[in-house]
């Protein structure tokens, strides 16, 4: 459950507002979508929920915890697939995966254990053992959401998950998500791919330039930009149709 | 902190070039420079003292005695060339004597009798040469004096007035001690060598893997996560540092040291001192090191800068053997100097002053731990943490 209220963030001393006044809420059990063209705010909004960036203004929580008062213990609850992915190419998929593991305090069993499953509901079997360089970007963003999960966060953050990914990969990918939302995760991620938030988001949020142009379930978009389509919906809420070919 | 720790050491030793660089070249680099230039001026020295001098001589038949004498004396005469100054300005030959036809004249006459050393005297290694020769010269004119002056009835002491003696309290290791002053260097500059790469590969490194943004956001402060890549490249330092004591060992070992009258007091006992006092200073390199690599955007970026840094071990060093002035208490207050002038103190087998080792350790772990704070901290900026892509 992330609860974010009127987020402001600017760079270079104020001369350039990142996120202004953002606010949102992210449901446990659902998947919310941040959807916007590139460079409107998305990861900087990630990037002050998970801690890395500090906010001018506003307020946030996770589960009921503020980043800014306690940002350790809500890293402990995220589980965050940033934009890199930065995996370490000398060690293979499983001691990247492990190093996680002990950076969250994990028992060496537990860590085991969950590497195991991991690896098999995210098919990493046959190169959980090699080395990860030269992996493809389908099996660094796999292990990259493995690391990102290794402690079962209650809440996910993924930075454009699909970016660089082939179609069955995709595929893969969105089920992987679906299944987290049953599971009664909190699935945030962001994207500025319409069709991913049409086929995966409960909740659509729109970021652009900074501001939250729109925020509601697919259909209440639909019926607020008056358009039939989510794409034509998104180029009229938020006023231009730039980066949207994808 | 632990974690962090194995993980650098693992992903570091599975790097062939590393280990090869930091720990198998880093530790030879000093003994092996270091054994070559001892080994070439044992052997300069050696053979300009020992081997026979050979003189060519012009006009020879104007001193023939002299020459007899010279020859006598194992010189080994040679006939001059033609144009003696170009020989010796083309260096031909390092010198050359000229006996002008007055010589004769003047010593039948009681005068001071002429004679020229011809010899290029702003090259260095004709010092030797020249000084041999004029000590041949001098011998000579002593005896003949002594001669004379005895066939006059004169006491041949009487021009002597002043008898000068040189009492030498250098001790053979005391003069090792000398040759060794480049030694402190040579270990210093181990301990750069060996976090030289961990230093780049854990700060810049990491943010061109763009690895930094996941790792920081796992659950643990940012100085722990700090203090684990410092660990690492501490311990790589020090395995430099105590890989290239044991190559120095053995490198002195195989040197010719009893031939230049010199015996070099570095064994294990040693050795280990010397790890001792200059392990915090590994501490001191690992931290200046990460500090500096963590402000560099790319491994090539802070690759140039630590090029740089290799001088700043360097500065008390060539200070020391520029001005090689006593050691004195404050000095062992100054990081880096002070493991200069103990390691000089060690190897010429002074017995070391318990204050002055106290001093060195402590000054330099309070300036190691100083910069590792400053280390610590570095990661709650940023923009050490984005790469701007």
């Amino acid at each position: 459950m992330i609860e974010a209220h009127k987020l402001r963030k600017t760079f270079n001393k104020g001369k350039v507002v990142a996120v202004d006044e953002v606010s949102f809420a992210a449901r446990d059990g659902q998947i919310t979508g941040l959807l916007g063209p590139n460079g409107a705010g998305k990861t900087t909004t990630l990037r002050m929920l998970y801690t890395l960036l500090k906010p001018d203004s506003g307020t946030m929580t996770v589960d009921g915890i503020d980043p800014l008062a306690d940002p350790i213990g809500v890293k402990a609850k995220l589980g965050v697939v940033p934009d890199s992915r930065g995996l370490y190419d000398r060690l293979t998929a499983r001691e990247n995966i492990r190093y996680y593991g002990k950076l969250q305090g994990l028992s060496k069993n537990t860590i085991e254990s969950r590497v195991n499953h991991l690896s098999d509901v995210l098919d990493m079997a046959g190169f959980i053992d090699r080395k990860t360089d030269g992996f493809s970007q389908g099996q660094r963003v796999k292990v990259a959401i493995a690391r990102a999960l290794i402690h079962e966060p209650g809440t996910i953050l993924l930075d454009e998950p699909t970016n660089g990914l082939d179609v069955m990969t995709t595929r893969a990918l969105r089920e992987f998500l679906l299944r987290l939302k049953m599971e009664g995760h909190c699935v945030v991620l962001s994207t500025h791919i319409m069709q991913e938030v049409a086929a995966l988001c409960d909740r659509i949020v729109i970021i652009s330039k900074g501001r939250i142009a729109a925020d509601g379930t697919a259909r209440q978009l639909l019926e607020k930009s008056g358009e039939d389509n989510l794409e034509d919906a998104f180029v009229k809420l938020i006023g231009s149709d730039e980066g949207l070919l994808a | 902190m632990i974690a962090v720790f194995i993980k650098e050491l693992l992903d570091n030793f599975r790097d062939r070039r590393v280990v090869l660089n930091t720990l198998i070249i880093g530790p030879l680099f000093g003994p092996v420079i270091f054994g070559l230039m001892l080994s070439f001026m044992a052997s300069e020295t050696t053979e300009r003292m020992e081997a026979a001098l050979e003189l060519p001589v012009v006009g020879a038949e104007n001193a023939p005695n002299l020459v007899a004498w010279l020859e006598r004396q194992g010189v080994i005469i040679e006939d001059a060339p033609d144009d003696p100054e170009a020989a010796v300005r083309s260096e031909e030959h390092e010198v050359v004597l000229r006996i002008p036809e007055g010589f004769g004249e003047a010593w039948q006459a009681g005068q001071p009798a002429p004679i020229e050393i011809i010899a290029d005297q702003s090259l260095r290694y004709t010092g030797t040469t020249i000084a041999r020769v004029r000590s041949y010269l001098g011998t000579y004119s002593a005896q003949i004096s002594q001669v004379r002056l005895q066939l006059r009835g004169i006491h041949p002491e009487i021009t002597r007035p002043i008898d000068t003696q040189i009492v030498d309290l250098s001790t053979p290791t005391s003069r090792g001690g000398q040759i060794l002053a480049f030694l402190p260097y040579f270990i210093l500059i181990t301990v750069f060598m060996g976090s030289m790469h961990m230093a780049v590969d854990t700060t810049a490194g990491e943010r061109e893997r763009k690895s930094l943004e996941p790792l920081l956001i796992n659950p643990l402060p940012r100085w722990k996560i700090m203090a684990g890549k410092l660990m690492a490249t501490t311990f790589f330092a020090l395995a430099t540092l105590a890989l290239g004591l044991v190559a120095f060992v053995y490198a002195m070992g195989m040197l010719p040291t009893a031939d230049m009258g010199v015996s070099l007091n570095l064994d294990f006992k040693v050795a280990g001192m010397a790890f001792l006092l200059v392990a915090p200073a590994a501490l001191l390199a690992a931290a200046m090191l990460t500090i500096l690599a963590s402000f560099a955007k790319s491994f090539r970026e802070a690759q140039s800068y630590m090029g740089l840094i290799i001088f700043v071990p360097m500065i008390p060093s060539f200070w020391l053997l520029i001005d090689p002035t006593k050691a004195e208490t404050w000095m062992t207050w100054v990081p880096l100097l002070n493991q200069n002038i103990m390691i000089l103190e060690l190897v010429r087998g002074e017995p070391l002053n318990t204050a002055w080792i106290g001093a060195t350790l402590l000054s330099t772990t309070l300036a190691a731990i100083a910069l590792a704070w400053v280390a610590g901290g570095l990661y709650n900026r940023p923009k050490l943490i984005f790469t701007s892509d």
